[in-house]
């Protein structure tokens, strides 16, 4: 135990990936050398750009220890953004890999390959997906139920910062050491010390035990919000669709998340203090693993599809002017969706040794969530039927979505029948699946919802053109990326190949690279769409705050909102509370009385909780001891502290609230109200012209 | 259960029937809110259970439950802990009958103290088995004993911590409401562990000493 070593731990000098790169100059050492460049540069231009723009303070005081649930959902979103890019950077690459490795060793190592398709789902599942839906959840929900602030802003603001703290392992781990090659479900006994010495699968248990522990909380919170918190009237069967989404999701993030939190802390048991939970010796068995994996996996999955489907419930229903088509079979749908989700892990291991009927059973099972997904597709459909449709970036994405949703259900079918899987298990028809569910269902509904709900969060509408760009890119760029995958698994291509044999394969692998910078482009529309749109936002803002005539609460305040959401709480009566408000002339309407609004005070220990858990589990996965002790002793402390703290709170005088709102209705007053179909001019001051 | 309902048999030891309706709302959901964390601990003991279901016969030639398991000291362990949650019990009707600190104080040391007995046995147990060579290291069946029970003790011991903290902010701020509510919160917690170790019990030590 030299001084060093206590120090730093496993730490070395070779650990950097610079120095790798210099002593190894090959193609892929340079890849990954340059990647850490970028990871590297990214972070200095950012904090320079901070600095030079004097911006830390703002930064400090009005984000990142905010505990306003719209702050947070923003914040989430710009992290997923940042993790977006990565992940699909590296899809890139392996994309060209397969292009160019066909009886060659390509552009990538083998081990490079396999750290490559293992942060790309690790990401992607847990540092894209979900914090790009909890951030849609948290700004929408409230603004949804009638309430002022999530049940617990400042464990809101504790799970953000663990979900970021899990986000700067992934990027630290492409600058020191290298990330697990075991894909993104971490199978052992591949991932025992035995056969994987290394920091990469400590760094993959450490990193998803920050996100889960982040979405855990994420879930309690939003069910208790939902149950607890809802405006008064606002009755179960009155939620807007994307709220009970919202329910749906977090309960299964409280139920399904413990599982694989379960599964990391055994897998690090095992590694760590030698036990013997998932070896291949002394009584270990790897299965419990694959079942705790994926008795979280499934559910995971209707974690990220179900808030979007609450997405395209609301955005068909609003483009379409139209009360949404079969309310409560979407509400049965999405619930038995959520049940059924718990029933049938088992299929994604059909070749793992169970008996037939257990295989047969999980096959149907799977199967029967078909039924309730379909009931969606046709009342989507049906909302369409005879409504005022606008064919807008949002309404194109959900077109697209349910065209292309269908496919992927379609060989979902194929996969859930035990034989069938048996000739595909584990060959790129699987990929080529489960990315034609999350892509359409997941990726696509985010944009709409980005989309239909970014005028209210900042006051001005997002670029129609530069939306339609992306539309087609992603559209297009997704059929061109994944169908030859289709082709290819069937002829019985591996996933996770680094090599091809077959000359035969490369004209749909031409296919699939194409179709990946398609994708790629896709992605740069989007951020092109935010800067033009920044750069136009004199001529589209939209202050009065219902700028697509739309019909739940969220529309009934001035966007972007106050902070406190709603001046007085709003009465609801009926489903679409602002609709009928509209029809009764009943919006834009002063409250009789104000009253004192409470709200948290912001708080810096969310981001002490969340930096110290990170710098613990750091400190664990290179063994750093004192940086594990000091990182947790932060967090405990700070938890602590907090508990003694009694003056959290801060009011706002009614009058402040009363003269903010008068402002806003005489905005309303002044504006001009516009009909549906020049909703996308410069005329839209986001006031709406009562057309039925 | 009509009564369940009445407001004042709410939320016991907090007696919140005179507060505005907005305190007693905020107050609903801050319990609520632990309840459905208490759920997600359950989920998560209810893995590590059915995980030991899978192990139980994987010793690997190494001891077995029944050699290692003491009735003894099971059967005391248990009793200690069922009757801390019996003193922390007094604790909630202490706040309920407001009779002041000192009797809230008096019964969370008792319940402190029933703790610290338990997990000394408990410690003490561990430290046999290790004598004997049962280690965690020895088997996957002991890896799976000392991970679920000792995170039951892991458990036993945060409640205890955070009985330290709840009672300098009882020295500091008396029974305020925040208190309050966090004695109410630790109270479901205790009594929670009691409900685990129950199943702990009759599934790992009963069934293990079944020969």
């Amino acid at each position: 135990m030299t001084f060093w070593h206590i120090l730093l731990g496993r730490l070395t000098w070779t650990s950097i990936a610079f120095v790798r790169t210099w002593r190894d100059p090959t193609i892929s050492g340079i890849i990954g050398g340059g990647a850490a460049a970028v990871a590297v540069g990214g972070a200095v231009v950012v904090l320079a750009l901070l600095t030079y723009l004097r911006a830390w303070r703002y930064l400090w005081t009005e984000w990142m220890t905010s505990l306003d649930h719209k702050k947070i959902g923003i914040m989430y979103m710009v992290v997923a953004g940042v993790m977006l890019t990565r992940a699909l950077i590296e899809a890139v690459v392996m994309r060209t890999q397969q292009a160019i490795a066909i009886n060659n060793q390509g552009i990538v190592a083998p081990a490079h390959f396999a750290e490559l398709f293992t942060t790309h789902g690790t990401i992607m599942i847990f540092f894209v997906g979900m914090p790009l839906l909890i951030g849609l959840m948290n700004y929408v929900m409230p603004l949804q139920i009638g309430a002022r602030d999530v049940a617990f802003p400042y464990m809101n603001s504790i799970s953000l910062w663990l979900t970021i703290g899990g986000g700067i392992m992934l990027m630290a781990s492409l600058v020191i050491g290298k990330f697990s090659t075991g894909g993104w479900s971490g199978y052992p006994p591949y991932t025992e010390l035995a056969f994987n010495g290394g920091v990469g699968p400590d760094y993959w248990i450490w990193s998803v035990s920050l996100s889960s522990l982040g979405a855990l909380m994420t879930g309690i919170n939003f069910a208790v919000t939902v149950y607890k918190l809802r405006a008064p009237g606002m009755t179960w069967m009155r939620l807007p669709l994307f709220t009970w989404t919202t329910l749906c999701t977090s309960i299964l993030m409280i139920f399904a998340v413990p599982p694989l939190t379960i599964a990391t802390l055994l897998l690090a048991a095992d590694r760590y203090l030698g036990m013997h939970f998932f070896t291949n010796d002394l009584g270990g068995n790897m299965m419990n693993f694959v079942n705790l994996f994926w008795l979280f996996g499934h559910p995971e999955v209707y974690i990220l599809i179900l808030p979007p489907f609450g997405v395209y419930s609301e955005v068909v229903s609003a483009y379409s002017s139209k009360e949404l088509y079969g309310y409560t079979s979407l509400v049965i749908a999405t619930m038995a969706i959520a049940i059924l989700s718990f029933t049938v892990w088992l299929h994604h291991f059909f070749t793992m040794g169970q008996s037939a009927p257990i295989n047969a059973f999980f096959g149907i099972a799977t199967m029967l969530i078909g039924i309730p997904t379909g009931v969606k597709i046709y009342d989507w459909i049906w909302t369409m039927f005879w409504g005022e449709v606008r064919l807008n970036t949002a309404m194109l994405f959900s077109i697209g979505f349910m065209v292309t949703f269908v496919i992927g259900g379609m060989s979902g079918i194929i996969l859930a029948t035990p034989p069938v899987d048996y000739m595909v298990h584990n060959t790129l028809f699987l990929i080529a699946h489960f990315h034609n569910m999350l892509i359409p269902g997941m990726l696509f509904g985010v944009i709409a919802g980005y989309y239909y709900w970014f005028p209210k969060a900042f006051g001005f509408r997002l670029s129609e053109t530069w939306g339609r760009r992306a539309f087609y890119c992603w559209f297009f760029g997704f059929y061109l990326a994944f169908m030859p995958l289709y082709v290819m698994g069937l002829g019985g291509v591996a996933r996770r190949s680094q090599e091809l044999f077959d000359p035969a394969l490369r004209p749909w692998t031409l296919i699939a690279e194409f179709g990946a910078l398609l994708l790629l482009t896709g992605l740069a529309c989007i951020f092109i769409q935010l800067y033009v749109s920044i750069r136009e936002r004199h001529s589209t803002r939209v202050p009065v705050g219902d700028p697509w005539d739309a019909r739940g609460l969220e529309w009934s305040m001035s966007a972007p909102p106050p902070e406190y959401n709603f001046a007085t709480i709003p009465q609801v009566s009926r489903r679409d509370a602002f609709y009928w408000r509209k029809k009764y002339d009943g919006a834009y309407q002063p409250a009789d009385h104000y009253r004192d609004i409470e709200l948290p005070k912001n708080s810096m220990c969310g981001i002490l909780v969340g930096m110290g858990l990170t710098a613990c589990f750091f400190g664990f996965v290179w063994h750093i001891w004192w940086l594990a002790f000091l990182g947790f002793a932060i967090a405990l402390g700070t938890a602590i502290t907090r508990s003694f703290m009694r003056d959290v709170k801060r009011i706002i005088p009614a009058e402040e609230v009363a003269a903010h709102d008068r402002r806003w209705l005489d905005r309303a007053a002044a504006a001009r109200p516009i009909s549906r179909h020049l909703e996308l001019t410069p005329e839209n001051e986001g006031l709406a012209k009562w057309q039925g | 259960m009509a009564g369940v309902s009445q407001p004042e048999l709410r939320h016991v030891g907090l007696n919140l029937t005179d507060e505005p309706r907005e305190v007693r709302e905020q107050v609903e959901s801050d319990v609520f809110g632990f309840w459905v964390f208490l759920m997600s601990d359950a989920v998560m003991f209810a893995c590590l259970f059915a995980v030991y279901a899978t192990v139980r016969h994987a010793t690997a030639g190494g001891p077995t439950a029944a050699q290692e398991f003491k009735f003894h000291s099971a059967f005391w362990e248990t009793a200690l802990l069922l009757t801390s949650s019996f003193a922390y019990g007094m604790v909630s009707i202490s706040m309920k009958h407001t009779r002041g600190r000192l009797w809230i104080a008096v019964f969370m040391v008792l319940t402190f103290c029933l703790g610290a007995g338990f997990l000394k046995m408990e410690t003490h147990d561990f430290i046999t088995m290790f004598h004997d060579g049962a280690t965690p290291e020895r088997s996957g069946f002991f890896s799976c004993v000392f991970v679920l029970v000792g995170m039951h003790g892991f458990h036993v011991f945060s409640g205890m911590m955070w009985m330290i903290v709840m009672g300098l902010q009882l020295a500091i701020y008396g029974p305020d409401q925040r208190t309050k509510i966090n004695l109410i919160r630790l109270g479901l917690f205790w009594h929670f562990l009691d409900v685990i170790w129950v199943v702990i019990f009759t599934v790992v030590y009963l069934q293990g000493l079944i020969r």
